[in-house]
């Protein structure tokens, strides 16, 4: 009875750690949808199976080194063979394992169908920062780290969602089977949102794919998880899960954004209008290799300050924003910039911290680059 | 099942049983002066040169890491840039995979293998020493590259393309010449060990009379001559790349960086194990030793280990769980990692039944052995946790993953080379180090490894990716100890190089046979070991009756 009593105490004891940990964040989340508690479940099965057969191994040892000191006159025996025994300890944990493939076999099959899906949106990845396009909806934007330069250097305080924070998360409806496309533009990353148990690699040249349905609205937060340079702790990913009718009135805003933002192609824009407009796109895209006044990190990334081959050749300047330089780090942005960004952030770059070249390029210049 | 025991006894009916004593005539034609080591072709020599370089490795690798760990100790940029940070963590990993694990465990090899097999040299002495000294010049280009214009290697010391190629910092064709290096090195190495357990065996040595040592250092070999020339492909498909316009990782080129990832990875993980399988060797000779009770399941040992190097060559896509493979990839990749953990848990089992009804003391040697068996074990735990594809993709490229790797790479392969150190300083050196002072390093390095390496479990379940240099704040606390941890461990292992030296200055005079429950052939020669050794082989034969 006694011995009872005090497995039942000691079950009990090691739920309520288990409970405990996950409270304070010790453990993995068991997160916002069906799979992500699948994999939960998984995860603590496996790990209470460790548990026990590491609490029996260990109490062995243990047992032995205690009760056959030499100090305390252990004479050795000499055996060295056990047939049956060996049998049984090969055997034992083949069949635990067996019963551990089963319910991950069924888990795994059921992450891979990602069918039927009611929302695709195309996942890629850039150094350092997400790219979300909402299949056939014509909204596509950048999703930047927002947490200012001064706390990460330490002369701020640090926020709550230090460094888990964006200008522009990720939106989604709840209940709804959305199927994620992953890709990246430059290096491999890694989309990765614990809440979701979703991990998936973005892989220039191929395209993944990942689903999720989240139960709940919130916000969820994760990080890239694949080393993808410099900047890789600093390209977090958020996700903000809302009810259908929300979602679709954030669309509908999105797309008249969109339109707004696009429009201005045809007009003639003024030097302070593009510098204004240029000085935030090259905030939130280029400066994190640029660097923000434009000094570069050689030989990786140039300088564009008094980088006179740049100066020189408005021409190359403007190719080598649109089409990217292949063989470099330097990225085509002519499918995720609009040819106002473009003019803009060009201009901005012929004028800004000295490089006083006084060239103003409009957006109808490259919108011709861009739609030949 | 072939009988282990009698090696000892029929020894005693052998003729030549200390094979020290045509020691004098040799030191003749022996070089001196200051190319002495240099051309050495000795293979204590060189066991030794090996040994003094892993540790050199060891101590510069483990510097890196306190960067590291410093810069982690709080949330925030303090001490390094980002860039910087890279690099350390590729460099560290790199050093301590290729600078100090490897070339451990084969300067245990060089000094051991010919001891334990009664063979008077390694079969191929010159070759020997061109493995060596490749090393050095290895590793200095490696490190050299820390000062060249863009910095070294900052791309993981799993160097995934095409972060490595195009996106590389120009030093990378250097990192590139010195990892060719390092794996020719590698390679000769094998192939020496190879030759000299399959011909220079002590007359009447049948394989299975060999010690485990020698037998997973036997099959970690022929695993090195496998995957060495594949690493060796990828990082010149790397050159091609960088320097001469070839696409193969390039996907705007046509070429395809999971390529990259298949084929690191078939070297990688019997890389793997080629930093564990000797470990396990050294473990199952010192047990028997302290137990004073011969090895439970030799035999078993041994199909463990040949069955381990098996299944390591169908594992490697495990490492690749979220790259996008078909499932029926993952479910063939998710099994045989799973099955991997059978053989691991025989040789768990093999040693604890070896330590049930032995005599047990508890010598420096031993106490980093039983702590291999434990924390090996704790490794090889969440292994099976991350073999769950499922739960791999929460686990993967975090904290779990630098945790698990870290417990057996840690106080599994590092314990296992400290605790072969400590057993056979008496045989190399003819002291005893100092019992002490070595369990004083023994406890700070159990204590400081586990503070270390147990909160990242912890860190990596709440989300932490690795590889990043500055954190969100819920992963504060977890930072802090393992960099408290990190300080005393790293630390600690200055004691360690301060009792080698006193092992190798003086001490306690040390027997041919130093520890009372050694029965290998290498505690019948004198100790210190003279120069040379069994130049008349040890007859083994049986006596006939």
């Amino acid at each position: 009875m006694r011995k009872t009593y005090v497995l039942a105490a000691l079950i009990t004891g090691l739920a309520g750690l288990e409970r405990n940990a996950l409270a304070n964040g010790w453990n993995m989340p068991v997160g916002v949808t069906e799979v992500s508690r699948h994999v939960h479940g998984l995860h603590m099965t496996i790990f209470w199976i460790c548990v026990v057969i590491g609490a029996v191994v260990f109490s062995v040892m243990f047992y032995s080194l205690f009760r056959y000191r030499r100090s305390k006159g252990a004479q050795a025996a000499n055996f060295h063979e056990h047939t049956t025994v060996e049998i049984f300890w090969t055997a034992i944990p083949l069949l635990i394992l067996v019963a551990m493939a089963i319910p991950a076999t069924a888990t795994l099959r059921h992450m891979y169908d990602a069918s039927e899906a009611d929302l695709e949106v195309m996942v890629t990845g850039h150094q350092w920062r997400w790219h979300y396009d909402y299949v056939g909806e014509d909204v596509g934007y950048f999703s930047n780290l927002t947490t200012p330069r001064e706390q990460i250097d330490g002369t701020q305080a640090k926020d709550a969602n230090y460094l888990l924070e964006v200008d522009q998360p990720l939106v989604l409806p709840v209940d709804r089977k959305v199927r994620l496309l992953m890709t990246s533009s430059d290096v491999i990353h890694s989309w990765w949102v614990p809440d979701l148990a979703v991990k998936k690699d973005a892989i220039p040249g191929f395209v993944n794919e990942a689903w999720t349905r989240i139960d709940e609205p919130g916000i969820y937060r994760g990080q890239c998880a694949e080393l993808c340079g410099k900047d890789h702790g600093f390209m977090p990913v958020v996700v903000h899960a809302m009810a259908q009718d929300e979602f679709d009135a954030w669309l509908a805003e999105r797309k008249q954004e969109a339109a707004a933002a696009a429009s201005g192609v045809d007009r003639n824009w003024t030097l302070p209008e593009l510098m204004e407009r240029g000085e935030q796109v090259y905030g939130s895209i280029c400066a994190s290799c640029h660097q923000p006044e434009g000094q570069g990190l050689p030989p990786t990334f140039p300088a564009l300050v008094g980088n006179q081959a740049l100066l020189e050749d408005l021409e190359g300047h403007i190719d080598t924003v649109v089409n990217g330089v292949a063989g470099t780090p330097m990225p085509a942005f002519s499918g995720t910039l609009n040819a106002v960004d473009i003019a803009a952030v060009i201009t901005f770059e012929r004028n800004a911290w000295g490089n006083d070249t006084g060239d103003i390029i409009q957006p109808s210049t490259i919108q011709a680059q861009l739609s030949p | 099942m072939a009988p282990k025991l009698p090696l000892k006894a029929r020894l005693e009916h052998s003729e030549n049983v200390a094979g020290g004593t045509a020691v004098q005539d040799h030191d003749a034609h022996h070089s001196s002066g200051p190319l002495r080591w240099l051309l050495t072709t000795n293979h204590k020599e060189i066991g030794t040169l090996y040994l003094i370089f892993s540790l050199t490795m060891f101590l510069i690798g483990g510097a890196m890491a306190l960067v590291i760990r410093l810069e982690l100790f709080q949330p925030g940029l303090q001490l390094v840039r980002p860039e910087f940070f890279n690099q350390m963590t590729t460099m560290h990993g790199l050093i301590m995979v290729f600078g100090a694990v490897m070339p451990g465990f084969v300067g245990l090899a060089n000094w051991m293998v010919p001891l334990q097999i009664g063979a008077p040299d390694m079969a191929l002495p010159r070759l020997n020493n061109f493995s060596f000294w490749l090393l050095p010049v290895a590793f200095l280009l490696l490190l050299s590259t820390l000062l060249m214009p863009g910095g070294g290697p900052n791309f993981g010391w799993t160097f995934y393309a095409p972060l490595s190629t195009t996106y590389a910092p120009p030093s990378t064709t250097f990192f590139i010449l010195a990892m060719h290096m390092a794996g020719i090195s590698s390679i000769l190495g094998a192939i020496n060990i190879i030759a000299t357990i399959l011909n220079l065996r002590a007359p009447g040595m049948r394989l299975m009379d060999m010690t485990l040592f020698v037998w997973t250092w036997l099959i970690t070999a022929f695993l090195l001559i496998a995957v060495m020339p594949v690493l060796a492909g990828v990082i010149t498909m790397m050159l091609l790349d960088i320097n001469f316009g070839t696409s193969f990782f390039n996907a705007a080129g046509g070429g395809d960086p999971v390529l990259f990832q298949h084929l690191f990875w078939f070297f990688g993980h019997p890389e793997v194990y080629i930093m564990i399988l000797p470990a396990f060797g050294i473990i199952s000779v010192i047990v028997p030793a302290f137990a004073r009770k011969p090895l439970f399941g030799y035999a078993s040992m041994v199909y463990a280990t040949a069955s381990i190097a098996i299944l390591s060559f169908l594992v490697w896509a495990h490492h690749m769980f979220s790259v996008g493979l078909p499932l029926i990839a993952e479910l063939f990749f998710m099994y045989t990692t799973m099955l991997i953990a059978v053989p691991t848990g025989v040789k768990v089992f093999n040693w604890i039944a070896t330590l049930f009804r032995g005599s047990i003391t508890f010598e420096t040697p031993m106490l980093f052995a039983l702590a291999f068996i434990v924390l090996f074990t704790i490794g090889g735990f969440s292994g099976l946790m991350l073999a769950i594809a499922p739960a791999d993709f929460q686990y993967h490229d975090t904290y779990f993953v630098v945790a698990h790797f870290h417990y057996v790479l840690v106080p599994g392969a590092v314990f296992s080379i400290m605790a072969a150190v400590y057993y056979w300083l008496p045989k190399w050196t003819g002291h005893y180090p100092d019992e002490c002072l070595g369990r004083w390093h023994f406890w700070l390095s159990v204590i400081g490894v586990n503070l270390l390496f147990f909160p990242m479990h912890f860190a990596g379940l709440a989300g932490m990716p690795r590889r990043i240099p500055d954190y969100a704040l819920q992963f504060a606390d977890f930072n802090m100890a393992s960099s408290i941890g990190g300080f005393l461990f790293g630390f600690s292992q200055l004691l360690f190089v301060w009792v080698v030296i006193k092992c190798v200055r003086g001490g306690v005079t040390a027997p041919a046979k130093a520890w009372d429950g050694a029965t290998d052939l290498e505690w019948s020669v004198p100790s210190p070991a003279p120069l040379h050794t069994f130049e008349t082989p040890p007859d083994l034969r049986r006596v006939a009756g």
